[in-house]
C-alpha cells in the first residue's frame, strides 16, 4: 500500500516538468563543478607529484564535489518536497487518500518513499560523475562509498524535513521557503558555534554539516549515522501527527 | 437490522473554533435508499459529509458505517465507503485508466479483480472511450464522471456524493441523475445538493438542513405533498382559538405563529382567503393582515 502511494508520487513527479528541470539544472551545475575540479587537479599535479603522501584524486575531487552537491540540493530539494502534501491539500485531492482505507502512517511513509526514490535517482546521477574517472584511473572506492552514504543520509534528512513542512501549509511556496530556511539554519548552526563555549558545543552538535563532513573524508562514525536516522524519524513522526491533526482543524 | 442500516449518524456536532457548523444531527440510511441532503450554501452539508467519510473529526457524536465506528476502526469503515467531494479529487497529470487503477489499489481491491473493477466503473460512468486520455484534458462533465467512478470503483456499500451535478450541462445532469438512481439500487447513496428538483428526481428520502440543524426529514412523497399545499399568512388583533380557524372551509391546518399571527395551509385552487375575511368580520377578530 505504501509502495502504491510512493509509486504514484514518483510517477507524478516525472510527469511534471519540475522534476526534470531540477534534475537537469543540478546535473549541469555539478557537472561544471566536477570538470573544473578535474581541471584544478591536472594543474596541481606537478606539485602533488613532489609532495609526500599527497592527496589522491578521490580526496581532491569527491569531497568538494559532494560538498557542493549538498549545498546545491539544499537549494533545490525544497522545490521538490514542497508539493508532497500541500499540493494535495490545495487541489483537495487529499480527500482521496483520507477517505481510502489507509492509515496516516501509510500515507506519510508512501509520500516519503516516493520522494526518496527521486533523491536516489538524483544521487545515482551524481555518483556517476566520479565513477566515470574509473575509465582512466583508479579511485578510493571505500571513500567514495562513505561519501555517497553520507550524501544519501543527508538528502534523506532534507526530504523528511521537507515532507513535514509540506504538511504544515496548503501553499507549496510557503512549504518550500520554510524547508529552505530550516535546512539552511541547521546547516549554518556550525558557523555561530566557532567560539567554543559549552552551549556552542550543543549547537555545533546539531549542525547537519558537522555530521556530513567526516563522511566525505571517508570517516564513518556510527553517531553520525544515528544522528541522521534520528532526524529522519523525528520529522516522519511529526508529519504523521500533522496528518492526523488535519482532521481536527478548527 | 445490522445488514439493513448502512449509515448511522448519532448526535453529530462540529465546531469550527466557536462557530457551530453542524448541530446535533442524527439519522440513518438503509441499503437501497438514496438520501437527498438539501440545504442552502453554508448550511453544513459538506461538513456533515466530510465527517461521515472520516475526512473531518466530529466535535461530538458518532458515525457508524455498516455498524463499524469510523473513529474507532477507520480502516474497516472507510473500506466500505466511496466519496466524491465537492471538488473531485483528481490527479490531472494521470490518464483516466491510471487514476482509476490507483484508486482501486489504495482501496484495496485485490489484484486479480482490479481490471474488472476499473472496467466496470468506467462502463457505468460512460468513460470507456476516454480511458487513455489525460484527466486534465477532459471536460468538466467528464471529470465529474471520473470523480464518481473513483467513488464506486471498489464497490462500496455506501456512496457519498457532494453536489455531483454542479457545473454540468443539462444532458450531463440527466445522465448523472440516471446513474445515481442506478447506484441506489445496490448501494446506499447520500447526495447533497441545493437544487430541489434534483432531490425530487433521484432520491427516495430527503433531509433538509439549515444553519447546521436538521429541519425536516421526509419521503419524497411527503415533500411533494407539503409543496402542493399552499399557505396564507393572517394577522389579527383579537385572535380566535386555533380550532375556529381550522373549522373554516378548505383550511387544512393552521399554525399559531404567536402575537395573533397564523399560517393557514390549504390545497391549491381552493383558496379560503374570502371565507377567512368574512368570518373575521362577522366574529370581530380584528383582521389587519392577509398575505397570500
Amino acid at each position: 500500500m505504501i509502495l502504491t502511494i510512493a509509486g504514484r508520487e514518483l510517477r507524478s513527479l516525472f510527469l511534471s516538468p519540475l522534476a526534470w528541470s531540477i534534475l537537469a539544472v543540478v546535473e549541469l551545475i555539478l557537472g561544471f563543478m566536477f570538470l573544473s575540479q578535474i581541471d584544478a587537479y591536472l594543474m596541481a599535479q606537478p606539485q602533488l607529484a613532489m609532495m609526500e603522501s599527497a592527496p589522491g584524486i578521490t580526496d581532491f575531487i569527491i569531497a568538494p564535489l559532494f560538498g557542493n552537491a549538498a549545498v546545491v540540493l539544499l537549494l533545490a530539494l525544497p522545490l521538490v518536497t514542497m508539493r508532497l502534501i500541500s499540493e494535495e491539500r490545495r487541489n483537495q485531492t487529499i480527500s482521496l487518500l483520507m477517505s481510502a482505507p489507509l492509515s496516516m502512517t501509510e500515507i506519510a511513509l508512501g509520500k516519503y518513499l516516493g520522494i526518496l526514490g527521486f533523491v536516489l535517482i538524483m544521487l545515482g546521477m551524481i555518483v556517476l560523475m566520479p565513477l566515470s574517472l574509473l575509465l582512466g584511473g583508479s579511485l578510493d572506492l571505500g571513500m567514495l562509498a562513505s561519501g555517497t552514504l553520507g550524501l544519501a543520509l543527508l538528502l534523506a534528512s532534507f526530504a523528511a524535513i521537507g515532507l513535514f513542512m509540506s504538511t504544515l501549509t496548503a501553499h507549496p511556496a510557503v512549504a518550500a521557503i520554510a524547508t529552505f530556511g530550516t535546512l539552511l539554519l541547521l546547516w549554518i548552526l556550525d558557523l555561530s558555534a566557532s567560539g567554543g563555549g559549552q552551549e556552542d558545543n550543543v549547537l555545533r552538535y546539531l549542525s547537519l554539516l558537522r555530521h556530513f563532513e567526516p563522511m566525505l573524508r571517508g570517516g564513518f562514525d556510527s553517531t553520525d549515522f544515528v544522528y541522521f536516522l534520528l532526524i529522519i524519524a523525528t520529522f516522519l513522526i511529526l508529519s504523521i501527527r500533522r496528518l492526523d491533526a488535519y482532521r481536527l482543524q478548527h | 437490522m445490522q445488514n439493513d442500516t448502512l449509515i448511522t449518524v448519532e448526535n453529530l456536532s462540529r465546531y469550527y473554533a466557536k462557530h457551530l457548523a453542524v448541530k446535533n444531527i442524527s439519522f440513518e440510511v438503509r441499503r437501497g435508499e438514496v438520501l437527498g441532503f438539501l440545504g442552502p450554501n453554508g448550511a453544513g452539508k459538506s461538513t456533515t459529509m466530510q465527517i461521515i467519510t472520516g475526512n473531518l473529526a466530529p466535535s461530538e457524536g458518532s458515525v457508524r458505517i455498516n455498524g463499524i465506528d469510523i473513529l474507532d476502526h477507520p480502516k474497516q469503515a472507510k473500506a466500505r465507503l466511496g466519496f466524491l467531494p465537492e471538488q473531485p479529487p483528481l490527479y490531472r497529470e494521470h490518464t483516466v485508466d491510471e487514476y482509476l487503477n490507483y484508486c482501486a489499489r489504495i482501496n484495496r481491491v485485490p489484484r486479480e479483480q482490479r481490471a474488472t473493477a476499473v472496467a466496470n466503473a468506467k462502463q457505468r460512468c460512460g468513460l470507456t472511450e476516454v480511458g487513455r486520455r489525460l484527466i486534465g484534458n477532459l471536460s468538466k462533465g467528464y471529470q465529474q464522471r471520473v470523480g464518481i467512478a473513483q467513488a464506486i470503483v471498489h464497490a462500496p456499500d455506501v456512496v457519498i456524493l457532494d453536489e455531483p451535478t454542479v457545473g454540468l450541462d443539462p444532458i450531463q445532469i440527466r445522465e448523472i441523475r440516471q446513474l445515481i438512481r442506478e447506484l441506489g439500487k445496490e448501494h446506499s447513496v447520500i447526495l447533497s445538493t441545493h437544487i430541489l428538483p434534483e432531490v425530487q428526481s433521484t432520491c427516495t428520502r430527503v433531509q433538509i438542513i439549515n444553519k447546521g440543524e436538521l429541519v425536516m426529514t421526509d419521503t419524497i412523497e411527503g415533500l411533494t405533498r407539503r409543496m402542493e399545499s399552499s399557505s396564507l399568512l393572517v394577522a389579527m388583533n383579537h385572535p380566535p382559538a386555533l380550532e375556529d380557524l381550522t373549522g373554516i372551509a378548505n383550511v387544512q391546518s393552521a399554525e399559531d405563529l404567536g402575537q395573533g399571527r397564523f399560517r393557514l395551509h390549504y390545497k391549491p385552487a381552493q383558496n379560503p382567503a374570502e371565507a377567512v375575511a368574512e368570518m373575521a368580520v362577522t366574529r370581530r377578530w380584528g383582521l389587519y393582515e392577509l398575505i397570500p
